[in-house]
């Protein structure tokens, strides 16, 4: 039940290696510290899962960001009036955001393409309202729901634990507290196993189904398959890893705010899925780092770091080059991903997995026609 | 050109140091091994100050502001400049070559008027940046967010422009600390000034923006026209960003009530006002009286966003550039020489939590946080523009002098649309601490 096929072992080997180091590898680009590290791998979790639906069903969901935040809330009362420790928050956040997207997916799923994007949008954005301003006494509303010393929980107050960590209470996984690079860790291992259960799903008859409904559905009703219960699935699947990641989002950092659930949010998971390739299991990884890297460093360059940057070139030729870069950077990075997203939708439709496949390709052909060349010259 | 490079200059040596930090970054991982002592300490390496204030979203413009002043803050700190408020301040133990002898550097981010940016951005600034003390918010939900983070990171938060009770009420921080007053000081300090104007006999309707800053003002007004012998007829919560009170308006004009109590920030009140005024509200008589507008709380950039709708309305203000002590002047003269505009309340808090900060370090000689923490707490000072003021050391809420304002009917420049028309004296603001619930937490810093 736990085997992948050789192909996909060395995927997840990779992806695991490539988690793992991290810390060393963003140290570069000005982003290796815990706080956008673990942004970085949850925002990941909650592409995979989108791409279980949208990759495999081509179903556009633009109101994954409800889950998310139901996740986050469903996290952050169990930090309330449980315990601290994560492993009944995950469990909550999980089956909490599964059965919110069974009720949202019932609904739904009565309808496909374009209807079924702007129902998934409708739901979201009442989710968000309720949650914004009519359901604060159990979202806090705009400030946000906080954890509190005084908080009742009561798991650790049967235990004799108080979940804190000099006087603060702090999420913890059996008695480990989980800041900083403890907690990005056990984040990134919930991204392997993410992506090993998004693996399976790929590889598995479940999975092979959900790709002949996006190619043909009505072919699939013909050959005698009911489809509906297949769409749910994926649909509740994809939830629940929108609701992990939510839950996370809680762990790492125990507040959990509306706006977590805004239409931009839900509109930045189908951004970063495009970007990084629907449909391919790295894909969606790779577009939630880059879409997260614009928007904690590239927003952050501002006309002063320009100036600096361009300091070696002489007075005129910098206040020009600042002039123009600084519409692109700093408050503008809206505008860079922007054209990013265009160049990539136009000439690599499958996202930056297409362009690293292309350029591979590209490389073995080269390599083999030297290899070629030689032996005819031998 | 001059100031692009003396900026220019600064972010070299910035630069260099964030390169080399964040090449050091992996280092983290042993940090703990060598014994920091807390947080980012400074000992060995730079002074970073963290200005996270929102850039963009609705309270940008008051955010920028914000950030302006801090600039300045840094610029006098480190002795340039022509000294502002280090002139004034009384108390002082800076001596304008920076903090315990080690020139002052900043970062900022934009907290998107968001509280997740807000975070994300502090948690950056901490994290990466190596940030000592972080400051600066536009609205009361950053800055709570904001100030929890900073407990768990062992981080000293200097809030911004926040005026909710909860703030320094349910809750405060022992690493947070407020110089802005609050919407119960508020309360208090409007009152008298209503009852002389518009009597004690009066049925007030409530237009409240649901967040925690609306609900603790809401709650405060009440209590203190209730006491007035003023009668609440409705209080409504309206949400918070919506542009068309239209739908909020049409019922004041039926329910008996004679003032309209608008608890709106920012955009919020720059729409709601006009539209109060647009609807003819002030022009109607209701219960044999002139139907009046209350704005509690407002600010010159919300003043000057609302235009003709604010001539004549009260409300209160924590500062104002116009008023004549010394710190005021000093600091008027070098924001307006620096930016050529005068400086809002948003910007004053601002550059006076920079500058105690710096100057509470100084005076307990390290930068530990539980002794800068302490050297806060009582801490009397006079000469911020305020008068003599007191930093309580049971809540963390700052007691002065609270401004009774009204909307200027014949402005001189676009900058004159308030008038100072009172001053709450101090005494008469400061609070009981134990009304509002909440515990400060421990003093002992945490690793980050």
């Amino acid at each position: 039940m736990l085997s992948l096929s050789r192909k996909d072992v060395i995927k997840l080997a990779v992806l695991a290696a490539i988690v793992l180091t991290m810390p060393i590898w963003l140290a570069p680009f000005g982003a290796a510290y815990p706080g956008l590290m673990q942004k970085f791998v949850i925002y990941a979790i909650f592409a995979v899962g989108f791409n279980i639906l949208f990759g495999l069903t081509g179903y556009l969901s633009f109101g994954h960001a409800a889950f998310l935040g139901v996740g986050s809330y469903t996290a952050v009362w169990s930090f309330k009036l449980l315990t601290m420790d994560i492993i009944p928050a995950m469990i909550f956040a999980i089956i909490f955001s599964g059965l919110f997207a069974l009720v949202i997916g019932y609904f739904c799923l009565r309808r496909s393409g374009i209807y079924f994007s702007i129902l998934t949008l409708a739901f979201a954005q009442m989710s968000y309202s309720l949650a914004y301003s009519v359901l604060t006494p159990i979202t806090n509303g705009e400030t946000g729901l906080l954890v509190a010393r005084s908080d009742p929980r009561v798991i650790d107050g049967l235990l004799g634990a108080d979940g804190m960590a000099n006087g603060l209470p702090t999420p913890s996984l059996l008695g480990v507290s989980l800041s900083g690079y403890a907690g990005f860790y056990i984040c990134a291992a919930f991204l392997i196993a993410a992506f090993f259960v998004s693996q399976k799903v790929f590889a598995s008859p479940f999975g092979m189904a959900l790709r002949g409904i996006k190619s043909n559905p009505t072919r699939m009703i013909y050959t005698g398959f009911n489809t509906k219960p297949y769409m749910l699935t994926a649909f509740v699947i994809s939830g629940m890893f929108a609701g992990l990641a939510g839950g996370l989002l809680a762990v790492t950092d125990p507040i959990a705010g509306a706006e977590r659930m805004k239409w931009t949010e839900s509109g930045n998971v189908v951004l970063m899925t495009i970007l990084g390739g629907v449909g391919t299991l790295f894909g969606p990884v790779v577009g939630a780092w880059l879409i997260k890297y614009f928007e904690n460093i590239f927003s952050a360059i501002n006309v002063n770091v320009l100036n600096d940057f361009f300091a070696v070139l002489p007075d005129g030729l910098q206040a020009v080059m600042v002039t123009i870069l600084s519409k692109f950077t700093g408050e503008g990075w809206h505008l860079t991903l922007g054209l990013v997203f265009v160049l990539i939708v136009v000439f690599l439709p499958g996202g930056l997995v297409e362009g690293a496949e292309r350029l591979i390709r590209r490389l073995r052909r080269s390599g083999r026609t030297a290899v070629k060349k030689k032996v005819v010259q031998q | 050109m001059t100031k692009l490079i003396l900026g220019r200059r600064r972010l070299l040596k910035t630069m260099g140091a964030g390169v080399a930090a964040s090449l050091a970054s992996p280092l983290v991982f042993t940090s703990r091994s060598y014994g920091q002592e807390f947080c980012n300490n400074p000992a060995n390496g730079r002074v970073v100050f963290g200005f996270n204030v929102p850039q963009t979203g609705s309270y940008a413009e008051e955010g920028l502001d914000q950030l302006k002043a801090y600039e300045l803050a840094v610029k006098h700190i480190n002795g340039e400049g022509d000294g502002g408020m280090l002139n004034t301040l009384k108390p002082l133990s800076l001596k304008g070559n920076g903090v315990l002898g080690k020139k002052v550097e900043f970062v900022t981010g934009d907290t998107q008027t968001n509280t997740d940016a807000a975070r994300d951005g502090a948690r950056r600034m901490i994290e990466r940046d190596g940030a000592i003390m972080v400051t600066g918010s536009v609205t009361s939900g950053e800055a709570i967010a904001v100030q929890s983070l900073c407990q768990e990171k062992g981080v000293i938060y200097m809030a911004g422009l926040t005026h909710s009770n909860d703030t320094t009420g349910k809750d405060k921080r022992r690493y947070g600390f407020r110089h802005f007053f609050n919407a119960h000081q508020s309360g208090v300090a409007i009152a008298p000034l209503l009852a002389q104007e518009y009597g004690t006999d009066r049925r007030a309707y409530h237009l409240t923006a649901d967040y925690t800053w609306g609900w603790t003002q809401e709650e405060s007004i009440k209590a203190a026209t209730e006491a007035l012998g003023w009668e609440t007829v409705a209080a409504v919560r309206t949400p918070l960003g919506l542009g068309d009170y239209s739908q909020y308006l049409t019922p004041v004009m039926n329910s008996g009530a004679d003032v309209l109590i608008l608890n709106h920030y920012g955009h919020d009140m720059v729409n709601s006002l006009p539209q109060a005024v647009q609807f003819g509200l002030r022009d109607r008589q209701a219960n044999g009286k002139n139907f009046e507008i209350v704005v509690p709380m407002f600010s010159e950039l919300m003043a000057v966003g609302a235009g003709e709708a604010v001539k004549g309305i009260i409300g209160t203000s924590n500062w104002h550039w116009a008023l004549e002590d010394e710190g005021t002047k000093a600091f008027t003269k070098s924001y307006g020489e620096a930016y050529g505009s005068p400086p809002s309340q948003s910007a004053h808090t601002g550059y006076v939590q920079a500058l105690l900060y710096a100057d509470a370090c100084e005076r307990a000689g390290t930068f530990y946080p539980p002794e800068v923490i302490k050297a806060l707490e009582g801490f009397e000072f006079d000469g911020a523009g305020n008068g003599p003021t007191l930093y309580r050391d049971a809540d963390h809420q700052c007691f002065k002098e609270v401004l009774v304002v009204r909307g200027n009917e014949n402005p001189t420049s676009k900058f004159d649309v308030l008038n100072v028309v009172g001053r709450t004296a101090r005494a008469d603001v400061t609070y009981d601490p134990t009304i509002f619930e909440g515990e400060l937490g421990p003093y002992e810093p945490n690793q980050c």
